[in-house]
């Protein structure tokens, strides 16, 4: 552990905190912008932010302890995962403490945390929109360790940031195995930050909402911190995904320039990314909440099936 | 004195309890205040005892017990010493639990319910020590009659004396396959001892052979599919220290049979057990977890969960033969610490589910998930640590059930290949497998503690729940102290877990651990694996503490309380919360095929309309029912000869007799 290594990781941290919001933004301007809307401003995510904090917190006389303390919960274990991702470096000092199955355990924790909360209230959507959000968590939570996995069985470890640095010394090729995950990692990707074609992240439609009826009783600091953690995940999503799928640009050990340079690439990455998401998510339409699980075992079957291609090919 | 020794006067030393509470058979105060507290710290001597044997030599003794000229032989080694730590640190919680749970009115008299418990621990305890096919075969029936006796403590209700006849059948199914087992493994030497059984290299047939009886036997008890029925029904039927002492240390005996029989003395040769125990596990575990997913009772959910997480231990077996079948001892090790570590994981987050829903039992009388609900404000202590035995449950970092999933994924990514392409293929499947069951499992434990202590009370009267008594806190208390210690802190338990893999394969990997320091976990190179509980719960736990400070500081504290707002619908009764159907109901539809489900629908001109949808296990149907019917028909055949007259008995003596001479003389 360097002093490099320990001002790459707070760096990450820190940028990830920052540009989370941002990242959110983004897609929205596009998504509006693809929809022939007037687009709100790329800062809008922050103005929110900056308004729910300054508002009280109403809290519903049935919450208990569980219910304040689980947005805080959610909001630590998303910075933590922006930390072990690998975003600007390799060389994270956090990054030992937790690999590709502690990852997908983080995100689980944040889940379970949150579905938790909003049982806690007692209430018909808050009940409904935790089942939904386990219903949708049980599938992504496999198919997106099974991502991993086909990831890890390529570069021989569970490190993200190893399988990051063996990925890029690779001469280039195209990994069958690594395709397929590819397809189910968006597939997965989508389903957890709430995007269509599972969920819609601006709907308030009683019907049809899954990660807005969970937070539904949230207002004030609670909520922007929630909201924050949502775009934190989004991030941290994105992030995995260019580590994992496209990989060139993040430093590695003992290279500060290169850190100053990786950031730059991060964004451009980030922009493409942010693209093609509100792309996707405005030529598909919405699915019907059964037609999810069917979507979703599609992404865990590619994502085995991406394993056992990497078996049968060795590659 | 050797350890040995010592371990035996506290086993003698929990029969004396027994017999104590004998004396003071209606005394439920003494039975409760003192009794079962003295068999907690003797739980305690054990737990420590064992621990120290771990790390000593085996030991033997033999015991003139049994038949004259058929003593018992006893062996201390690094497996039974494991398993006698399991049972000590358990039981510490379960009996100070009981001392706070036990009351007057509930069947059986408190004294006789402590020598049954007592008796119980003792035959656990000595299954594991126990070193010879006889005594191994005495202790392990007292085990299942002392059980049978405890499970059936409230025998005034029939459904529990049925969930009793049933636990105690289906023990003796597998009794008898474990006793014939033990028959193949002696190798027609007539000598029962393990150590003869050990010597002996059976023909790979016969070895086979021993195996699946072992399987077969040791399955009964485990409860794997299909010879799990008996769990769902008896561990409701019991009291909650009973259920948690059964789920959480009894199961484990099976666990520990089949690891003493498959390695120690069969050597785990043939790599299609691997694959068979494989199979079982998986199918094992995927049932259970979507069977405990629609439960509805909380008991039996619970239940269901345990058949799960036996699945997993048989896939982490099945995993370990396979490797060693194939000498990769390394990985064999690795799949093996990672069984264990479950073995002691689990026993310590079941054993506090189940001590949980005892509280929730005695503080509502209620045990159906569908009239339970916001009980957090009104037991916090039991609230807070049932949380820490689901977030456990759920294979949740930095708990104890997340350290043993990822040893186990960590020997399905460090296949490096398999001689045989099919098996190559097989390993991905199952760790997918693996994969789908830990997440469905965190869907049942968000079910568990969801519906019975958040949102609001279901009936009126469970605003009067009354909180938990001190000695049943403390029970809560040391078990869930237990699996934070064990989620945190993996190194030093798989130090210890590798003095039981050295004995079972020759292998460990407490060297490789070591040498990265107690903080991170690594099973080779951090490189390649590693895992931090402790620094990963102290920067969440940064993150968390800096974001409500920052937010305190930057902007303010303020809070209003006010009715929930449930987009602005003002008559919320807590009728419109899930209930335990309807959380489980996306289960319910994605998995219809398993379940054998039969639904009630109102029709509009109902004056009540009543909605009900019943689960079954397929196997009922499929197994048990027509087993149950051709015993019967057989039984009816046999009942004509019985006319009940003496003269038709007679003619059958005279037939018999005719019969006979005719043969001989021919």
């Amino acid at each position: 552990m360097s002093i490099g290594g320990i001002l790459a990781q707070l760096l990450a941290i820190a940028l990830a905190l920052a540009l989370a919001p941002l990242l959110t933004g983004w897609v929205n301007q596009w998504r509006a912008w693809l929809q022939n809307r007037r687009a709100p401003s790329l800062l809008q995510p922050y103005r929110v932010l900056h308004k729910l904090f300054n508002k009280e917190s109403v809290v519903a006389d049935t919450a208990s302890p569980l219910f304040r303390i689980a947005p805080y919960i959610m909001f630590g274990c998303m910075a933590l995962a922006c930390g072990i991702a690998p975003t600007l470096s390799t060389d994270l000092p956090l990054a030992p403490a937790a690999d590709a199955i502690a990852l997908v355990g983080l995100f689980a924790l944040a889940r379970v945390f949150i579905s938790l909360a909003a049982i806690d209230i007692g209430t018909a959507f808050g009940t409904l929109g935790a089942r939904r959000e386990m219903l949708v968590g049980f599938l992504a939570e496999p198919a997106l360790l099974m991502v991993l996995f086909s990831a890890s069985l390529i570069t021989q470890s569970t490190s993200l940031a190893k399988i990051v640095e063996t990925l890029t010394h690779q001469p280039f090729a195209i990994h069958p195995s690594l395709a397929v995950a590819g397809v189910a990692f968006t597939m997965v990707s989508l389903a957890e930050n709430a995007r269509v074609p599972v969920d819609n992240p601006t709907t308030h439609l009683e019907l049809t909402m899954i990660h807005e009826a969970l937070i539904l009783e949230y207002s004030g600091r609670h909520l922007a911190l929630v909201e924050w953690a949502a775009s934190l995940k989004l991030f941290a999503y994105s992030c995995i995904g260019l580590a994992l799928f496209v990989p060139w640009g993040i430093a590695e050990a003992g290279t500060p320039f290169a850190i100053v340079l990786a950031i730059p690439v991060l964004v451009a990455k980030l922009a493409v990314g942010g693209v093609l998401l509100a792309l996707i998510e405005t030529i598909n339409a919405k699915k019907r909440l059964f037609l999810v699980p069917e979507f979703l075992t599609t992404a865990f079957l590619l994502a085995v099936l991406a394993l056992l291609v990497h078996v049968l090919l060795g590659a | 004195m050797r350890i040995l020794d010592a371990i035996l006067i506290v086993i003698a030393g929990w029969l004396a309890l027994g017999l104590a509470g004998i004396a003071v058979l209606r005394q439920t105060s003494l039975v409760a205040r003192v009794l079962f507290p003295a068999g907690a710290v003797l739980g305690v001597a054990l737990a420590g005892l064992a621990l120290a044997a771990l790390f000593s030599a085996p030991q033997t003794t033999v015991l003139a017990l049994g038949l004259p000229d058929l003593p018992f032989h006893l062996r201390l080694d690094g497996l039974s010493a494991f398993f006698l730590l399991v049972i000590g640190a358990t039981t510490v919680g379960i009996s100070v639990f009981a001392a706070g749970y036990f009351r007057v009115g509930e069947g059986t008299p408190p004294g006789l319910l402590c020598l049954e418990y007592h008796l119980f621990l003792a035959s656990m305890a000595m299954v594991v020590l126990a070193d010879d096919a006889y005594a191994f075969m005495v202790m392990w029936e007292t085990m299942a009659l002392s059980s049978f006796f405890l499970v059936t403590t409230n025998h005034r209700v029939p459904a529990i004396r049925e969930a009793g006849f049933l636990y105690l059948l289906i023990a003796h199914v597998g009794a008898i396959a474990i006793l014939l087992c033990f028959g193949v493994l002696q190798a027609n030497t007539g000598d029962y001892t393990f150590a003869n059984m050990r010597a002996q290299s059976l023909p790979p047939l016969w070895a086979s052979v021993a195996f699946l009886l072992a399987t077969a036997g040791f399955g009964a008890k485990a409860g794997i599919v299909p010879l799990h029925v008996w769990l769902p029904e008896a561990h409701p039927a019991a009291p909650s220290p009973v259920s948690a002492l059964m789920s959480a240390v009894m199961l484990k005996t099976a666990i520990y049979g089949v690891l003493r029989v498959g390695f120690d003395l069969l050597g785990a040769q043939q790599w299609w057990w691997g694959v068979m125990l494989l199979a079982i596990g998986l199918v094992s575990a995927l049932y259970g977890v979507v069977f405990s997913a629609v439960q509805t009772d909380m008991k039996r959910l619970l239940a269901y969960s345990s058949i799960e997480n036996i699945g997993l231990l048989f896939i982490g077996i099945g995993l370990g033969v396979l490797f060693n079948s194939y000498g990769m001892t390394a990985l064999s090790a690795l799949a093996l610490t990672a069984t264990l570590y479950h073995v002691i994981g689990h026993a310590l987050f079941k054993s506090l589910l189940f001590l949980a829903t005892g509280s929730v039992l005695h503080a509502t009388g209620e045990r159906s998930l569908g009239k339970l609900g916001g009980l957090m404000r009104h037991m916090p202590w039991v609230a807070w640590l049932s949380l820490v035995g689901v977030l456990a449950s759920s294979g949740l970092p930095p708990f104890s059930g997340f350290v043993s999933e990822w040893l186990l994924l960590q020997s399905f990514l460090f296949t490096t290949g398999l001689p045989d392409s099919f098996l190559n293929m097989l390993i991905p499947v199952v760790a997918a497998g693996i994969a789908l069951v830990a997440a469905l499992a965190g869907y049942t434990m968000v079910k568990f503690f969801g519906v019975v202590f958040l949102g609001q009370p279901r009936e009126p009267r469970l605003a009067h729940a009354h909180p938990a008594s001190p000695l049943e806190r403390a029970g809560l208390v040391w078990l869930g102290a237990g699996t934070l210690l064990l989620g945190l802190f993996p190194v030093p338990v798989i130090i210890a877990i590798d003095r039981v893999t050295q004995l079972l394969v020759g292998s460990g990997i407490a060297d490789t651990v070591r040498a990265h320091g107690w903080l991170l976990l690594s099973p080779s190179t951090p490189e390649r694996a590693s895992y931090g509980p402790l620094v990963f719960l102290v920067v969440v736990s940064l993150a968390v503490l800096l974001a409500v400070a920052l937010v305190r500081k930057l902007y303010h504290g303020r809070i209003r309380r006010a009715p929930p707002w449930d987009c602005g619908y003002p008559a919320q009764t807590a009728r419109m919360q899930d209930t335990a159907e309807g959380f489980g109901q996306p289960i319910r539809q994605i998995f219809e095929p398993v379940f054998h489900m039969r639904r009630e629908l109102p029709s509009p001109f109902d004056a009540k309309p009543s909605y009900r949808v019943t689960i079954e296990d397929h196997f009922w149907h499929w197994l048990y029912l027509p087993v149950a019917q051709l015993t019967e028909r057989i039984g009816r055949l046999v009942g004509r000869l019985q006319q009940g007259r003496i003269a038709i008995y007679l003619l059958y003596s005279f037939v018999t007799l005719i019969v006979l001479l005719l043969v001989v003389t021919a």
